[in-house]
């Protein structure tokens, strides 16, 4: 696959890869290079597939209730068992995919967004908008993550809309400072000086020429911020607080397994080995990511 | 150093401030009057609900109901259980020690095991030891820590019989082994994620500082290995651990209401979640405004102590 890769974009030069395409073929070669986050790149597609095509892939209704074959060990009917209630548990991890997918990506869309702006508006504008964009940022990450979202969703109730809402809530001061500390640097750069003394405007230089530049490491946080998200709606799940039974969602169906856990450990097990590969592709994803991107970032 | 000082707490305050609004505002601004919240979790007793009418003022505007919270506050009233009807902070200070014991023990393991783990992967650099490390350092920052935590009960717990499945704690007057055999499985959940960040932190940095030019005098002035990478490389590199400890210990709280749920551990976790499940919601607030402080306090610590080990770092 490298020879390939190399073949089709023989070593431009530094002078080339300051425009847009080459400079895009560098990161993919660079991203391609990295085979872990290929891999990882990989078994995402694979469950994105499995979320979309859900419906076609499951053997059974996630649903149907079988009280008759409850608790059947792995066999080649039930690929991975059935659960107390008869269901078949492959089904149910399948339509599961598509909870904790879409659930991780809406989260990071909403916080990224939201954050996004906020913190462009706040480095680049400064004043007051800042003093208090940052305050609230600071005062939401004096508390412990979880704990914040547990308590506002104890206080709501519990379900997957609120779930949604509060992790986003919770989560856009991240992207925020992120970005702010980006646009602080941009704002000096000799690029925005020129546009503003050619007479852009402020909404024009921080939508055209600051944003584009500040989306990178947006990119990358945003990346990690989905696995972050799916392992919160599952620990959550797992408390009571966020999907509610019979939904298939991974976390709640650790916290159905556990009330059978002496009866038959796989019902545990199974959920969480999804959560842990698509966190650790996720992972693997944004390592790989990160590296393309901005190769002077540093590992940690 | 005094200056630094003043500024950090100063800095502080409206910190705080929005610490105490925020849980205020849990409350305040809840969904349904508390008089439903407290019909919901079971208390008919209308003179119960006169009277908590009464100390809150639900009438008044949300301005003085605030001013009267951090009032109470000052005075270390943080409320009266609904379900319990004793203080809040009685019950917080019964549950507090064993999660400090708790998240104490948790980073004491992690810290052992990352600086071990990190030092071997660094020095064996990119062999088999080294790719083993990190493996099991990536999968354990991606496997979900209620899951670890029942899997790990699974098999020290139920399938082996080694350690008990849950309980423990500082109350009950139980000691050595009694007291550790029942922290043991819960300490290494909550302290699993942070063991593979740190030790994929400590093997990076520890690269980094083993290329140094004072490392290569040490080298060859004789030293052996194990001195230099011990005395002169470990301890600059565990400059970054004490950073990440600190930012850390807040998913480190949040990871105790989840392994405490799981193991029964009678901390400051299992005392939320068991009010959450009553809908005792006085509880919930209390206690999230105990985590949150905690939180804020060590954040503070870290940051002096980093001042302090390293001369390098100017407080301005």
């Amino acid at each position: 696959m490298n020879r390939t890769v190399e073949r089709a974009a023989p070593a431009r030069g530094g002078a080339s890869a300051v425009a847009g395409r080459p400079q895009r073929s560098r990161v993919a070669r660079a991203f391609l290079r990295n085979r872990l986050g290929v891999a990882g790149g990989a078994a995402l597609l694979a469950c994105l597939g499995s979320a979309l095509f859900a419906p076609h892939l499951a053997p059974y209704d996630p649903y149907r209730l079988d009280l008759a074959h409850a608790f059947q060990a792995p066999s080649w009917r039930h690929l991975l068992g059935t659960d107390n209630f008869g269901r078949d548990v492959l089904s149910r991890l399948i339509y599961g995919s598509r909870i904790s997918l879409l659930v991780g990506v809406v989260v990071v869309a909403f916080a990224g967004s939201v954050g996004t702006a906020l913190g462009l508006l706040a480095g680049y504008l400064g004043g007051w908008l800042d003093l208090a964009v940052m305050r609230v940022v600071e005062i939401c990450f004096a508390f412990p993550f979880l704990v914040l979202v547990i308590a506002i969703i104890a206080v709501l109730g519990p379900n997957i809309v609120n779930v949604v809402w509060v992790l986003g809530l919770v989560n856009w001061p991240f992207y925020a400072r992120l970005v702010r500390s980006h646009v602080l640097a941009l704002r000096r750069r000799e690029y925005v000086e020129v546009a503003r003394a050619l007479g852009a405007r402020d909404a024009r230089i921080m939508l055209r020429h600051i944003l584009p530049n500040s989306l990178t490491p947006v990119i990358v946080a945003s990346t990690f911020g989905v696995p972050q998200a799916i392992l919160a709606l599952a620990a959550l799940g797992f408390l009571g607080l966020g999907a509610q039974p019979p939904a298939p969602e991974w976390g709640a169906m650790v916290s159905t397994g556990r009330e059978f856990i002496f009866q038959d450990p796989w019902l545990i097990t199974w959920p969480g080995v999804c959560i842990a590969i698509v966190v650790l592709s996720f992972n693997f994803l944004g390592d790989g990511m990160r590296d393309a991107l901005d190769p002077r970032a540093q590992r940690v | 150093m005094l200056r630094y000082l003043a500024r950090r707490f100063l800095l502080m305050i409206p910190v705080l401030l929005g610490i105490t609004f925020i849980v205020f505002a849990l409350l305040a601004f809840a969904p349904g009057s508390f008089v439903s919240l407290m019909l919901s979790s079971g208390v008919v007793n209308p003179d119960a609900i006169a009277r908590v009418r009464d100390e809150l003022g639900v009438n008044q505007p949300w301005i003085i109901r605030y001013v009267h919270y951090l009032a109470a506050l000052a005075h270390g009233n943080l409320g009266r259980s609904i379900v319990f009807d004793q203080p809040v902070a009685q019950q917080i200070a019964q549950a507090f020690p064993n999660t400090v014991i708790l998240t104490v023990a948790a980073t004491v393991f992690a810290l052992s095991v990352a600086v071990a783990a990190g030092t071997v992967s660094a020095i064996k650099r990119n062999t088999l030891l080294d790719y083993a490390a990190m493996i099991v350092a990536v999968g354990g920052v991606s496997v979900p820590s209620f899951w670890l935590g029942l899997m790990l009960l699974l098999a020290f717990g139920l399938g082996l019989h080694w350690l008990p499945i849950g309980g423990g704690g500082a109350a009950g007057g139980r000691g050595g082994w009694e007291f550790l055999s029942h922290l043991i499985l819960p300490a290494v959940t909550l302290g699993a994620e942070l063991a593979a960040l740190l030790t994929r932190l400590i093997r990076n940095t520890l690269l980094d500082v083993l290329s140094e030019d004072y490392i290569r005098t040490a080298r060859a002035k004789g030293l052996a290995g194990f001195r230099v990478v011990s005395r002169h490389a470990l301890k600059n590199a565990l400059l970054p651990v004490v950073t990440t400890v600190g930012v850390q210990f807040g998913a480190l709280l949040g990871g105790a209401v989840i392994v405490e749920t799981i193991y029964s551990w009678p901390g400051m976790g299992l005392l939320t979640v068991n009010a959450i499940q009553q809908r005792d919601l006085p509880v919930v607030q209390g206690a999230v405004l105990v985590f949150a402080i905690c939180f804020v306090l060590v954040v503070l610590l870290t940051d002096l102590a980093y001042v302090a080990i390293d001369p390098r770092v100017h407080y301005q």
